[in-house]
């Protein structure tokens, strides 16, 4: 589904990411690990298509195309979705309305007709009851007030009513306390799938605790230093990065 | 130029407007009220007052009446009885044309006329004394409320015709009611419609004013208030149309009395919109509450100049005074001056002014959720716009205005 093959990319004269490989198939679910400044939240934006980085070199393949090429809003429509470190207060935008015109930005983009109003409310109604959000959600403005847990469900309803193909979760973690991050655990793990993928970038391990990774990559420098499964992210936490990228980079 | 009855005290009353008009013409850049806003080319040219307008445009007319309201229609500035609603009116409640007034009990307007706002405010103000040929006359008796909310439709039908309306509301001892402004016309007319409001203590008026001209029009709108103890004022200013677009709203303040006065001002191509606000602040306790917000597109230019006043008096005032511009082009322009001039020392007085760009990162966060970038331009606007919008307690308005300015609701 994504290949990201020597990627390389730089925010000014500043080289961030220097050759960093990459593939995600079909219903994996991938967790980036990574100390601060390693890259991971460029990776992230990259992906999503986030003006102010240059791609220097490499290449990224999803489901055949070449993903540099889309504007942001078709990557988005052909199923890329970000769900943001820091989502965005949009006053003035109801909640609803932006939801709404989310799905059928995606259902013309496939040739299909726009939802019928009474069959959306009933339908995201039903996904705000699997992420424990009040429906009075839906009629405040985007983010406007939201606590941080609040923003961060509304991230993964955005996701849960857009059906994307690939997930990208940028931090999701942060700023959660237990109870908010299992709801949205909760709300992730409802929507794997065979067909859908997931690449979650976390700079903690406790996460993983309740989203388990089929894969985790150790993202540090620019590059991924060292991949394997869930139990990777465990030595992680027991040993701290220094340890683990030291050890990848004598290799 | 006239109405069809005067009478001796109108009569004078015009003679001196007219006289202050003809020395000086329209207001001039050097007066500082005026600094931001060039007339010149209205002097060069002649409206003419039409007292049946020969083309009216019915559906344009029509989409405009709001649902739950008594309709007047004035039609070039003249009271137009074909197009108009008002029956049957509530009990208490007066509402009729300066015309209709003129001819049955023309001492009602004496205690009202000019009392408000003085011919020597500026020269509009002398002008419009000078030529208006009708308006409306609203009173309502004490501890009344209206069971329907008033509109009135101003029609600037002729092209080059001047629509010149002094109107009078008067809301007595502990009224309330809601009154509509609707401006509409697809010409390069004149309008010059002035109000004179009197508030007695404890009544409520909330004002919407909704100026959608045609873009070669020229416009201006006053509304003069006085207010007694206790009574409060909403303005809801909504200024869309107009090539030139004054609007000025001042209020007076006495004890314990709230305004709040609310703007939209959206303005696109050469459109030069123009806010002049006045709160004084005249007696202790008073509360006044405004925000005014602009859009500004292509080579449009936005006005602001708020002013407030709190005499040694008013102790105890509370005002907040705030002004947002979105500039949406490299040429349009705005400029705001908000004035605060305090002689009292135990007040809460604060003022704010931004003008700025649409957000970048709220733009990318909705093309990544699948908006093009010109939609989530569009909505971003919007969005800014509707935090007036929602102002609007009177729900038909509020419907019609998401209409005009697109906005998601």
């Amino acid at each position: 589904m994504l290949s990201i093959k020597n990627l390389t990319a730089n925010v000014g004269d500043k080289q961030i990411l220097k050759g960093l490989n990459l593939e995600v198939n079909a219903g994996e679910v991938h967790a980036i690990m990574g100390p601060n400044g390693a890259g991971k939240s460029t990776l992230s934006h990259i992906l999503s298509g986030k003006e102010g980085y240059t791609v220097t070199g490499g290449s990224i393949t999803y489901n055949g195309e070449d993903l540099l090429t889309l504007a942001p809003e078709i990557r988005a429509r052909e199923g890329v979705f970000l769900a943001f470190q820091y989502p965005i207060e949009i006053p003035g935008v109801s909640n609803i309305y932006l939801l709404k015109a989310a799905l059928n930005a995606i259902r013309k983009h496939k040739g299909q007709t726009e939802i019928d109003a009474m069959d959306f409310l009933v339908w995201v109604k039903e996904k705000m009851r699997t992420l424990d959000m009040d429906e009075k959600f839906l009629y405040r403005a985007v983010n406007e007030g939201f606590s941080g847990g609040e923003k961060k469900r509304n991230e993964i309803l955005q996701m849960a009513v857009m059906e994307p193909k690939l997930c990208i979760l940028d931090e999701t973690d942060s700023g959660l306390d237990i109870d908010a991050l299992k709801i949205v655990a909760n709300g992730v793990n409802a929507l794997r799938s065979e067909q859908r993928s997931f690449v979650m970038i976390t700079h903690y391990q406790r996460l993983l605790d309740y989203i388990k990774p089929d894969f985790v990559h150790v993202l540090a420098d620019g590059k991924i230093v060292k991949s394997g499964d869930a139990d990777l992210a465990l030595e992680l936490e027991a040993k701290g990065y220094n340890d683990i990228t030291t050890q990848a980079a004598s290799l | 130029m006239k109405t069809a009855v005067e009478n001796t005290t109108l009569s004078s009353f015009r003679q001196t407007a007219l006289a202050l008009f003809s020395s000086k013409g329209f207001p001039k850049n050097h007066e500082e009220e005026w600094r931001y806003t060039n007339l010149s080319t209205l002097d060069k040219k002649t409206f003419k007052s039409n007292s049946s307008a020969e083309t009216i445009n019915e559906t344009l007319l029509k989409t405009q009446m709001l649902e739950n309201t008594w309709v007047m229609v004035f039609i070039d500035g003249h009271f137009s009885k074909k197009y108009s609603n008002l029956t049957p009116l509530d009990n208490g409640l007066i509402l009729t044309s300066i015309e209709e007034l003129l001819k049955t009990n023309p001492d009602k307007i004496t205690p009202y006329l000019g009392k408000a706002v003085s011919h020597k405010e500026h020269n509009f103000i002398a002008y419009n004394s000078a030529y208006f040929t009708d308006g409306f006359f609203i009173e309502l008796a004490p501890h009344t409320i209206t069971s329907k909310a008033i509109q009135i439709i101003h029609y600037a039908a002729s092209p080059e015709s001047l629509s010149a309306t002094r109107n009078i509301i008067v809301a007595n001892n502990a009224s309330k009611l809601e009154v509509i402004e609707t401006f509409i016309g697809e010409s390069n007319s004149l309008t010059a419609a002035v109000n004179e409001i009197f508030l007695d203590e404890n009544a409520t008026l909330t004002l919407y004013k909704r100026q959608s001209e045609s873009q070669n029009a020229y416009h201006f709108g006053g509304s003069y208030c006085k207010q007694k103890a206790h009574s409060i004022f909403n303005h809801h200013n909504f200024a869309f149309g107009g090539l030139i677009a004054r609007n000025d709203i001042h209020t007076d303040l006495e004890t314990a009395s709230e305004c709040s006065f609310n703007g939209l001002y959206l303005a696109e191509n050469r459109q030069h919109i123009d806010n002049h606000t006045r709160i004084n602040h005249n007696k202790p306790q008073g509360i006044s509450r405004e925000l005014y917000k602009g859009i500004l597109k292509n080579r449009a230019r936005g006005v602001f100049q708020g002013r407030v006043l709190v005499v040694e008096d008013a102790q105890k005032t509370d005002s907040a005074m705030n002004n947002r511009n979105l500039l949406l082009s490299n040429k349009a322009e705005v400029d705001t001056k908000p004035q605060l001039e305090i002689y009292a020392d135990d007040v809460k007085c604060a003022h704010g002014v931004t003008i700025g760009q649409l957000d970048e990162k709220a733009i990318f966060y909705l093309q990544s959720r699948g908006l093009s970038i010109e939609t989530a331009k569009e909505i971003l606007t919007a969005a800014f716009a509707n935090e007036m919008i929602e102002k609007v307690a009177f729900k038909p308005l509020k419907k019609q205005l998401h209409l005009h300015a697109n906005v998601p609701s």
